[in-house]
C-alpha cells in the first residue's frame, strides 16, 4: 500500500554550495552560558555520531545525557572501523575537491541520495580533519610530517586519511577524549551499560525515553527537550555481519512503532571483503579492510568444481574476473559491484578450495612486487588476524574471502535538519538514512558520523531548540508512565514464554532467511517467501523462546531478546521495501532488472525516490511514502566503472 | 578428538550480582570444532544452560574481533588466555586439546569490582581519562590538517601506544593491580604530539592523582602487564609516565 503523505526535506533554497552557510545564516541560536544550560538533550550512542554529538553540545554549553549499551562510551561500534575516512582536502594534488567528493559519493550511492545532505557531507569533511589532527589523532604521516592519505575503492584520487588498520578506533578515541573532557565539566552525564527501550511522546514531540539499566535491569525514565538517536547499524538482521554482537535496531525501531517513518530498509550493504562462513558456531564475519584491494588481486579457478590447492593452479587457469569485467577500475570497482561479481563466480561452481562460498583474494604479486616488508607494513595486522581465525598464512597461500552483511544505508527518515518525522527526535549516523543512497563508497561513514555528530546536529538542535517553544515536561508526566509501562509489559512477555528455542537457534534462522531471499541478489518469489517465513519465525520466537534468569539482574539473553523482537518485524519490513522497489540500484539487485551481460538496471522514470514507511499495528502492513528526489546539480547516469 | 569434535571442561567463576564472593563451577561442553573461538564456545554453553532452565554465564563481548576492549577473561590463569597480542575473543579453540580442564575467571582487581559471574566494572579507567586524558580542544577551533607537521617518527610512536584498547588486562595481569600500563599510554601518546604538548604536565600530574585514588597498586617492574597487553604496548611508557610526571611537579605545565 503506498500513499502521498507530504514528506517536506527542508531543503534550504539558494545553489548548492551555499545551502548549508544560508541556512545557518537563517536560522535561530541560543545565546551562550545560562540559555544554553536551561535545555537538556539526550543523545542515544557514543560513536562517532552519537559521541561527537555529545561532547560538541557540551562544549556549546547544553545539558547532555548521554547513553550507551557497552560498559564505556569508548567501545561503540566505531571502533572497529578499520579503513579510513575520505576528506576533500586535496593535500595529493590530484584534481580531489568538495565538489568531486559530493559527485562521488551521488555516483556511488547510484542516483538515490539526497543532493543537498550529500553536498553538506563534502563540504564538512575537510573540517573534520583538521579538528580531529587537533584533538591528538594520530593519522598515518609522510616523513616530511603532512598527513597520508590512500585511495578507496570507487574512485580515482586519494583523499583517505588513516590510522594503520584501526581508523575507526583512534576517531572514536578522539571522540571520547572530548567527551571525557565534558564528563569532567559536568555538562555531559554519561549513562553506559543503559539501553533505551522506548521513546517517550508529549504533545507529539519528543520529549525522553525509557531506558533499562542493563547492570541492575531497572527501567527508567529521561526527560528532555529534544533526542537525538545515533544508534548505528542493524546487519546483525543478517545475524552473520561484520558487526559487534551488540549491534541492533531497537532504538530506531520502537521510535519508528511510535510514529517515526522508516527509509529505505532495502538498501544495505554487502561487503566483498570478509572473512569466509565457515560452521554454524559462527557468531560473526570479520572484516578484511577494503585497502587490501588496492594490492590483492581477486580472482577464481577457471574450471568449475576445482578441487586443486590455489597453488596448483596455473596463472591461465585463473580468472582475475574484477580486472576482465572492470579494466577501469579493476580490483578497486565499488563493493557492491565487487560483492555480486563474487556471487557470480561462486554460483557458477568457480570458487576457493576449502568452501564454496570464497574466492582468492591474492597478494602473491604484491610481495614480489613491493617486497614482504611493504606488504607487511600496509596490512600485517589484517594478515596476524586473518591467520588467528582461518590458520593460513596470507604471506604464502592466496586469503579466502566471501561477501558479508556490513553497512545498512537504510534508515529513520530525517530531513535536512536530521529531524525524523517526530518533531524534536534527531537522527545521525548510520541510524539514520541519508547520505549514501542505495550504495555508501568506502571511508564515508566514519565521514558521516563526525560530520552529523561535531558539526551538523549541534547546529540543528539548537536552531530546533530556539524556535520550538518548549513546555517544561517532567517525568511525572503521564506519558511516561504509559511508556514504561508498555517496555515492562514487553520484557514480562519475553520473559513468560518459557519455550525451548534460545535467543540465537532463532536469530539464526532469521539469519539464514535474509541472507538468502534479501541479500546480494532478490527476486520477487523469493521476498515473498521470506515475507511469510519471517512471519511464521515471528509467531514461533513468541511461542518458544527460551529464556532464564529474571528482568532485576545483568541478563545478556533477555537483552538479545528484546533486539530479535524488533529484528524479526525489521526483516520483513526490509524484503516488503525491496519486492517494492522494482529497480536494481546500488546494493539492492532485483534479477528481474539487469543488463544482458548482469549490470544493475536502475528505473529512475518510476523509482527515483525514497520510501518511507509508516508503522501501522503489530502484524499489520505498513503503509509508504515517498520523497522525491530532485537531481538539479548532476545528471542521472548509468553507474559504469568499466 | 572423534568426528564430533572436542570435549571440554570448564571451571568457571560464577558470582552473583551484589555478592562479596563466588566460587568455581564445573561444566562440559562437547562438539567442540578447532576453529570456533572461545567466546563461541561458551556461547554454545549458555544455550546449554538456558535450555535447561539455569542461568546463563555472564560475560561481556562486543566486536569479537579484538579492538573493542570489552572481552576480558582470566582463561587458564593468564589474561586472555595464553597467546600472546591477543584479546579474549581472538582466542580459537585449536589452541586446546580434547578432554582438556580449563578455567575461566574475571579479570580481578580491587578497582575492577565484579559485576556477575565474569563481567567486572572498569569504569575507574573512565574516570582517570576524564581528569585529562584529552587535548582541549574545541569542535570549531582547529587550524588546518596540515599546519603543525608532525614527524612520521613521533606519529608512529603514539600510534603505538594510542591502540590501547581499555581491556584491563595489564590491570588483572599485575600483583599490585597496577593501572600504569592503561595510563601511560595515555600520557605518552599525548605528550608525543604537539597538540597534545601544552598540556602534558596537568595531565600527568591529574591522571597519576585519579588512578591512586581509584586504588590501583603502584608500579614495581613485574612486566607483567606488557606480557598480556593485546597490543603488545611497552613497558617503557611507564618510564616516560614518570618523567612526565617529575616535569609537571617540577615545572608546573
Ligand atoms: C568492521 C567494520 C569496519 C568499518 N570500516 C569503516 C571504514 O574504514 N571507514 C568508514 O567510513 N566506515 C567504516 N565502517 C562503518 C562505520 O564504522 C560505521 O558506520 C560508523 O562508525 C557508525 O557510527 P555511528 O556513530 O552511527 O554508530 P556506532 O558507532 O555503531 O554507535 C552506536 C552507539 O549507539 C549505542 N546504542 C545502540 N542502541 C542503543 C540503545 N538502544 N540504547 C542505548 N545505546 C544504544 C551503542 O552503544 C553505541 O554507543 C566499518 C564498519 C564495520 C562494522
Ligand atoms: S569483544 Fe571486542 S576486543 Fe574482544
Amino acid at each position: 500500500m503506498s500513499t502521498n503523505r507530504k514528506l517536506d526535506a527542508k531543503i534550504p533554497g539558494g545553489p548548492l554550495a551555499l545551502k548549508w552557510e544560508r541556512h545557518k545564516m537563517d536560522n535561530p541560536l541560543v545565546a551562550p552560558g545560562g540559555n544554553r544550560r536551561k535545555f537538556t538533550v539526550i543523545v542515544v550512542g557514543t560513536g562517532l555520531a552519537g559521541g561527537g554529538a555529545a561532547a560538541t553540545m557540551g562544549e556549546l554549553g547544553y545539558n547532555v545525557l548521554n547513553f550507551c549499551i557497552q560498559d564505556t562510551p569508548r567501545r561503540a561500534h566505531s571502533v572497529a572501523a578499520q579503513g579510513g575516512i575520505n576528506a576533500a582536502k586535496d593535500y595529493q594534488n590530484d584534481g580531489d575537491s568538495i565538489e568531486r567528493l559530493f559527485y562521488d559519493t551521488i555516483k556511488g550511492g547510484d542516483y538515490r541520495s539526497r543532493e543537498a545532505n550529500v553536498y553538506r557531507l563534502a563540504e564538512l569533511s575537510t573540517g573534520i580533519i583538521d579538528q580531529c589532527v587537533a584533538m591528538g589523532v594520530p593519522f598515518a604521516r609522510e616523513y616530511g610530517g603532512t598527513l597520508a592519505n590512500r585511495s578507496f575503492g570507487g574512485v580515482q584520487v586519494s583523499r583517505t586519511f588513516y590510522a594503520r588498520g584501526q581508523t575507526g578506533q583512534q576517531l572514536l578515541l578522539g571522540v571520547y577524549s572530548a567527551l571525557s573532557r565534558q564528563v569532567q565539566a559536568g555538562t555531559v552525564k554519561m549513562f553506559p551499560r543503559y539501553e533505551m527501550l522506548d521513546l517517550v511522546l508529549v504533545d507529539g514531540r519528543a520529549r525522553g525515553i525509557i531506558a533499562r539499566d542493563l547492570t541492575t535491569g531497572e527501567i527508567k525514565r529521561y526527560a528532555a527537550d529534544a533526542v537525538v538517536l545515533a544508534t548505528g547499524g542493524y546487519s546483525p538482521v543478517y545475524y552473520l555481519s561484520t558487526n559487534a554482537v551488540n549491534c541492533n535496531a531497537t532504538a530506531i525501531w520502537r521510535a519508528h512503532r511510535r510514529g517515526a517513518l522508516f527509509s529505505n530498509p532495502c538498501y544495505t550493504q554487502i561487503h566483498p571483503t570478509a572473512v569466509p562462513h565457515m560452521g554454524d558456531y559462527q557468531s560473526k564475519l570479520s572484516l578484511m579492510s577494503e585497502s587490501l584491494r588496492n594490492d590483492g588481486r581477486v580472482w577464481v579457478p577457471k574450471k568449475p568444481g576445482e578441487t586443486r590447492r590455489p597453488s596448483d593452479i596455473p596463472e591461465a587457469e585463473r580468472d582475475y574476473y574484477l580486472e576482465r569485467r572492470y579494466p577501469a577500475f579493476g580490483n578497486l570497482v565499488p563493493r557492491d559491484i565487487a560483492a555480486r561479481a563474487a556471487k557470480v563466480e561462486c554460483d557458477a561452481g568457480k570458487h576457493a578450495y576449502m568452501s564454496p562460498y570464497s574466492v582468492y583474494l591474492d597478494f602473491g604479486d604484491a610481495i614480489q612486487r613491493l617486497g614482504r616488508d611493504v606488504v607487511a607494513d600496509r596490512y600485517g595486522n589484517l594478515f596476524s588476524m586473518y591467520e588467528e581465525i582461518i590458520g593460513d598464512n596470507p604471506y604464502q597461500v592466496p586469503m579466502m574471502i566471501y561477501p558479508a552483511p556490513h553497512y545498512t544505508m537504510g534508515g529513520l527518515w530525517v530531513d535536512y535538519n536530521l529531524q525524523a518525522t517526530i518533531e524534536g527526535l534527531f537522527v545521525a549516523g548510520e541510524a539514520n538514512f541519508s547520505d549514501h543512497g542505495a550504495n555508501r563508497l568506502g571511508a564515508s561513514a566514519l565521514m558521516q558520523g563526525l560530520a552529523d555528530g561535531y558539526f551538523v546536529v549541534p547546529r540543528v538542535v539548537a536552531s530546533y531548540l530556539a524556535g520550538a517553544k518548549l513546555q517544561a515536561v517532567k517525568t511525572d508526566h503521564p506519558a511516561f508512565a504509559a511508556v514504561e509501562n508498555d517496555v515492562r509489559g514487553l520484557i514480562g512477555r519475553l520473559l513468560a514464554i518459557k519455550g525451548h528455542r534460545t535467543v540465537r537457534e532463532i536469530h539464526w534462522d532469521l539469519g539464514r532467511i535474509m541472507w538468502d531471499k534479501v541479500g546480494m541478489a532478490r527476486d520477487a518469489a523469493g521476498l515473498k517467501e521470506a515475507i511469510a517465513r519471517i512471519g511464521e519465525l515471528r509467531g514461533q520466537f513468541w511461542h518458544e523462546l527460551a529464556l532464564s534468569g529474571t528482568d532485576a539482574d545483568l541478563n545478556k539473553q533477555l537483552e538479545q531478546a528484546a533486539r530479535l523482537a524488533d529484528y524479526l518485524e525489521l526483516g520483513e519490513l526490509m524484503a516488503r521495501d525491496a519486492l517494492m522497489r522494482e529497480e536494481s540500484c546500488g546494493g539492492h539487485f532485483r534479477n528481474e532488472h539487469q543488463t544482458p551481460d548482469g549490470e544493475a538496471k536502475r528505473d529512475d522514470a518510476n523509482f527515483c525516490f525514497v520510501s518511507a514507511w509508516e508503522y501501522t499495528g503489530e502484524n499489520r502492513e505498513p503503509v509508504m511514502h515517498r520523497e522525491h528526489l530532485a537531481f538539479e546539480n548532476v545528471e542521472l547516469k548509468t553507474r559504469s566503472y568499466k | 578428538m572423534s568426528d564430533k569434535g572436542m570435549t571440554i571442561h570448564l571451571k568457571i567463576w560464577r558470582q552473583a550480582r551484589g555478592a562479596k564472593t563466588g566460587k568455581f563451577v564445573d561444566y562440559t561442553v562437547q562438539n567442540i570444532q578447532p576453529a570456533m573461538s572461545f567466546l563461541e564456545m561458551l556461547d554454545i554453553l549458555n544455550e546449554d544452560l538456558v535450555k535447561k532452565g539455569e542461568e546463563a554465564v555472564e560475560f561481556d563481548s562486543d566486536c569479537r574481533e579484538g579492538i573493542c576492549g570489552t572481552c576480558g577473561l582470566v582463561i587458564k590463569g593468564t589474561a586472555h588466555g595464553p597467546h600472546a597480542a591477543t584479546t579474549t575473543c581472538e582466542v580459537r579453540m585449536r589452541g586446546f586439546k580434547d578432554g582438556e580442564t580449563i578455567t575461566v575467571e574475571p579479570f580481578r582487581a580491587g578497582p575492577f569490582p565484579v559485576i556477575k559471574d565474569l563481567v567486572v566494572d572498569r569504569t575507574a579507567f573512565d574516570r582517570i581519562q576524564q581528569q585529562g586524558g584529552y587535548v582541549s580542544a574545541n569542535v570549531g577551533s582547529a587550524p588546518d590538517g596540515n599546519a603543525v607537521p608532525v614527524s612520521k617518527y613521533y606519529a608512529d610512536k603514539a600510534m603505538d601506544v594510542a591502540s590501547c584498547i581499555g581491556c584491563g588486562a595489564c590491570v588483572a595481569a599485575c600483583p599490585n593491580a597496577s593501572a600504569s600500563l592503561f595510563v601511560s599510554a595515555k600520557i605518552s601518546q599525548l605528550s608525543r604530539l604537539p597538540q597534545g604538548g601544552l598540556e602534558r604536565g596537568r595531565r600527568a600530574l591529574a591522571m597519576v592523582a585519579q588512578m591512586d585514588q581509584e586504588g590501583f597498586g603502584d608500579c614495581s617492574n613485574h612486566g607483567e602487564c606488557e606480557a598480556v597487553c593485546p597490543k603488545e604496548i611497552s613497558i617503557e611508557n611507564i618510564a616516560l609516565m614518570r618523567r612526565e610526571y617529575m616535569r609537571g611537579a617540577l615545572k608546573g605545565d
